[in-house]
């Protein structure tokens, strides 16, 4: 049983926030969208309709199952496929957050814990509006060696999807989980709200990788944070190649363990007009706790980027680092990087960050053509390389795709 | 007596970088299996007529032209050059972040049957930790000579520009670059052929390691004069630049 006083006190702060802006991105007026529909299961992802299932393989979902320990499947706010593979039964759990609610008496230790619903207007709809999410919870001890993937689909026009996530990584486990979030290539305008709760174990250990593919009328607001414990990792990479209206989000990790890590990894690319304010907020608290932070933004069009990234270290013994690198490859783009470092109280911690918004330099190029390599494939050569920032466990589509926007805009700025 | 074709001839070449004159009306012929070289004072030159002939944009070309087996390239980009067979060794080659060494070997080689090659190369000039970095990124000066070596040998061209291949190299790390100077120079070890070669030396050291045919000097932008290139040091090292263009070993 969920606990009464529990979600009044959660439905109170929502309340509070109902029209408070975020401080970070252009604000959204969410009564321009309606509330998500319902939408019926299907047996399998080979029964989603081949559109969605198109759309979810570029944002690495695999609809076959194949080389996955588990599947979780939402399309706008019904939870329409999970799956365990049956070798994962014992050790997974896979199913939606309603589901989880239900069986686990409301979650009273992760439900609504790391995010306030009362943080702004957003966390305040997904609490007031609740829907669904994916619960995921690896067992104590379980190396899951196949990633978990979920995939988050808006299949209709001018709605608000919002979900809330769910991911419990016990002690000494280790997974990773791909997300891919997107639309149905019909959907031009909506608003993608997306609460995510972590608790990473000690010694546990969680890649999470999500890819975004949007369009130039969506806009998306995902609100995460992460707990580390002792000697757990957080390994967090996000991939966005597509234009987007405007996405905003900034989690926040708290390492809180003895020795925790967490590491962000962004690949951005800011096409057409889109509004893009992407970072991570980490606050080291443990002893001896580590982070990194590594983001690669490319500008192209009129976009507009804002790269940033906060390290606030409370513990002496924390050491952290941000690397903030961007190109803009058109005239009419803007890209701002914002490296953030707070020493709280912890005179001996170790902050330090690199920031830079650079053109690739001629002189390489040339350096590479003198190898009898074509200017635009030199170019191509120097900006993959700028974003190939080691993402271990990424589907081999979803890596082609990149190589491929990337050698798309980089002849296209020649 | 059919003439023969140079396998590259400069002709009345003028340029300018940044507005300003640094060569005047040089000229120029290296045939085919050849190897010259450039002697020069700083500043005289040198590597200003190197980048032209390679082709970066930055050296514009005021007058005359440059023939590549009698083609006219001066219009042509740094790439449909090097494709033609002009390789370059580098003075001071850029870092080129996120480009690993073994890429840039194996376009360099246009692929093909690059992976026997490539092992021999590598082993050759030890470069066996280096493949997969980035390309110059924090190597020192030895293991940055080696890194162009490895490239130009996989490219193999026809005629390679050296410049200043002992620049900032300790005396192990010039034998093994003079070395794969020689593999490039000599026939049988890249290519059937026997490469040809201007070497830009500014101390002549490397004339220890490799065989030069014929020495030239520039001065001021000049070609001042050109001859024996042991005798052309010998007496630059006595003399100095000035008084050995004024003396007598010129044309001889």
């Amino acid at each position: 049983m969920r606990s009464v006083t529990r979600d009044q006190e959660i439905r109170e702060l929502a309340e509070g926030a109902r029209d408070v802006r975020a401080g970070l991105g252009p604000d959204v007026d969410l009564t321009r969208f309606a509330e998500a529909i319902e939408q019926g299961r299907v047996d399998s992802m080979d029964d989603l309709e081949r559109q969605l299932k198109e759309a979810a393989l570029r944002v690495g979902i695999d609809a076959s199952g194949h080389g996955r320990s588990g599947s979780y499947v939402q399309v706008d706010r019904s939870a329409v496929y999970e799956a365990v593979q049956t070798s994962y039964e014992d050790r997974i759990e896979v199913m939606s957050v309603g589901h989880a609610l239900e069986l686990y008496d409301g979650l009273p230790e992760h439900w609504w814990r790391l995010v306030s619903p009362g943080k702004d207007k957003y966390t305040a709809y997904a609490a007031l509006h609740e829907t669904e999410g994916y619960f995921m919870r690896v067992r104590a001890g379980e190396r899951i060696e196949d990633p978990i993937q979920s995939c988050l689909l808006t299949s209709e026009n001018n709605v608000n999807q919002n979900v809330h996530n769910i991911v419990i990584v016990e002690d000494g486990a280790e997974a990773h989980i791909i997300t891919g979030c997107t639309i149905h290539p019909d959907v031009e305008e909506g608003i993608h709200v997306g609460i995510s709760e972590f608790y990473i174990g000690k010694g546990a250990k969680l890649t999470f990788t999500m890819i975004h593919n949007w369009s130039q009328r969506f806009d998306v607001r995902p609100r995460s944070a992460i707990s580390v414990a002792e000697d757990g990792v957080f390994v967090n990479n996000y991939i966005m190649l597509e234009p987007v209206k405007s996405l905003q989000t900034f989690p926040v990790a708290h390492l809180e363990g003895a020795r925790s890590r967490a590491i962000f990894n962004s690949i951005i690319y800011g096409l057409e007009d889109s509004r893009i304010d992407l970072g991570s907020d980490t606050i080291l608290e443990g002893e001896g706790s580590r982070s990194e932070a590594v983001t690669r933004a490319i500008s192209a069009d009129r976009s507009t980027i804002h790269s940033r990234g906060r390290l606030t270290a409370r513990s002496d013994t924390a050491k952290a680092h941000l690397d903030c690198r961007g190109i803009l490859f058109s005239d009419e783009a803007v890209q701002y990087a914002v490296p953030e470092l707070v020493s709280d109280g912890a005179p001996r911690a170790e902050l330090s960050h690199e920031a830079a918004i650079s053109p690739i330099a001629e002189d390489e190029i040339h350096y590479i053509m003198a190898r009898g390599v074509p200017k635009d494939e030199a170019i191509s050569m120097i900006t993959r390389g700028f974003v190939d920032i080691d993402i271990p466990g990424l589907p081999e589509p979803l890596r082609r795709s990149i190589d491929e926007a990337i050698s798309a805009t980089a002849a296209e700025a020649l | 007596m059919e003439d023969v074709i140079p396998l590259l001839e400069i002709e009345d070449l003028s340029v300018e970088v940044e507005e300003r004159q640094v060569l005047f009306s040089v000229n120029l012929a290296i045939g085919a299996g050849e190897t010259h070289v450039l002697l020069g004072p700083n500043g005289s030159g040198k590597t200003t007529l190197l980048n032209t002939i390679m082709g970066l944009p930055a050296y514009r070309v005021t007058s005359g032209r440059i023939l590549f087996g009698g083609t006219d390239i001066t219009p042509m980009p740094i790439d449909e050059r090097a494709k033609l067979g002009i390789g370059m060794a580098f003075q001071r080659p850029p870092a080129v972040r996120g480009v690993k060494l073994r890429q840039l070997i194996h376009v360099a080689g246009d692929g093909g049957g690059m992976e026997e090659r490539l092992s021999g190369l590598v082993r050759n000039l030890d470069l066996d930790r280096l493949m997969d970095r980035d390309v110059n990124m924090g190597f020192s000066g030895g293991e940055t000579k080696r890194s162009e070596m490895a490239q130009l040998l996989a490219q193999a061209p026809a005629i390679t520009l050296f410049d200043e291949p002992e620049s900032g190299v300790d005396l192990d790390n010039i034998a093994v670059v003079g070395e794969a100077m020689n593999a490039l120079l000599k026939p049988g070890t890249v290519a059937e052929r026997k490469g040809a070669g201007l070497i830009v030396t500014h101390t002549g050291h490397i004339l220890e390691y490799v065989n030069a045919d014929v020495g030239h000097v520039l001065l001021n932008g000049k070609l001042a004069c050109q001859g024996n290139p042991l005798d052309l040091l010998e007496e630059i090292g006595r003399s100095g630049y000035q008084k050995c263009v004024e003396c007598a070993l010129c044309d001889q």
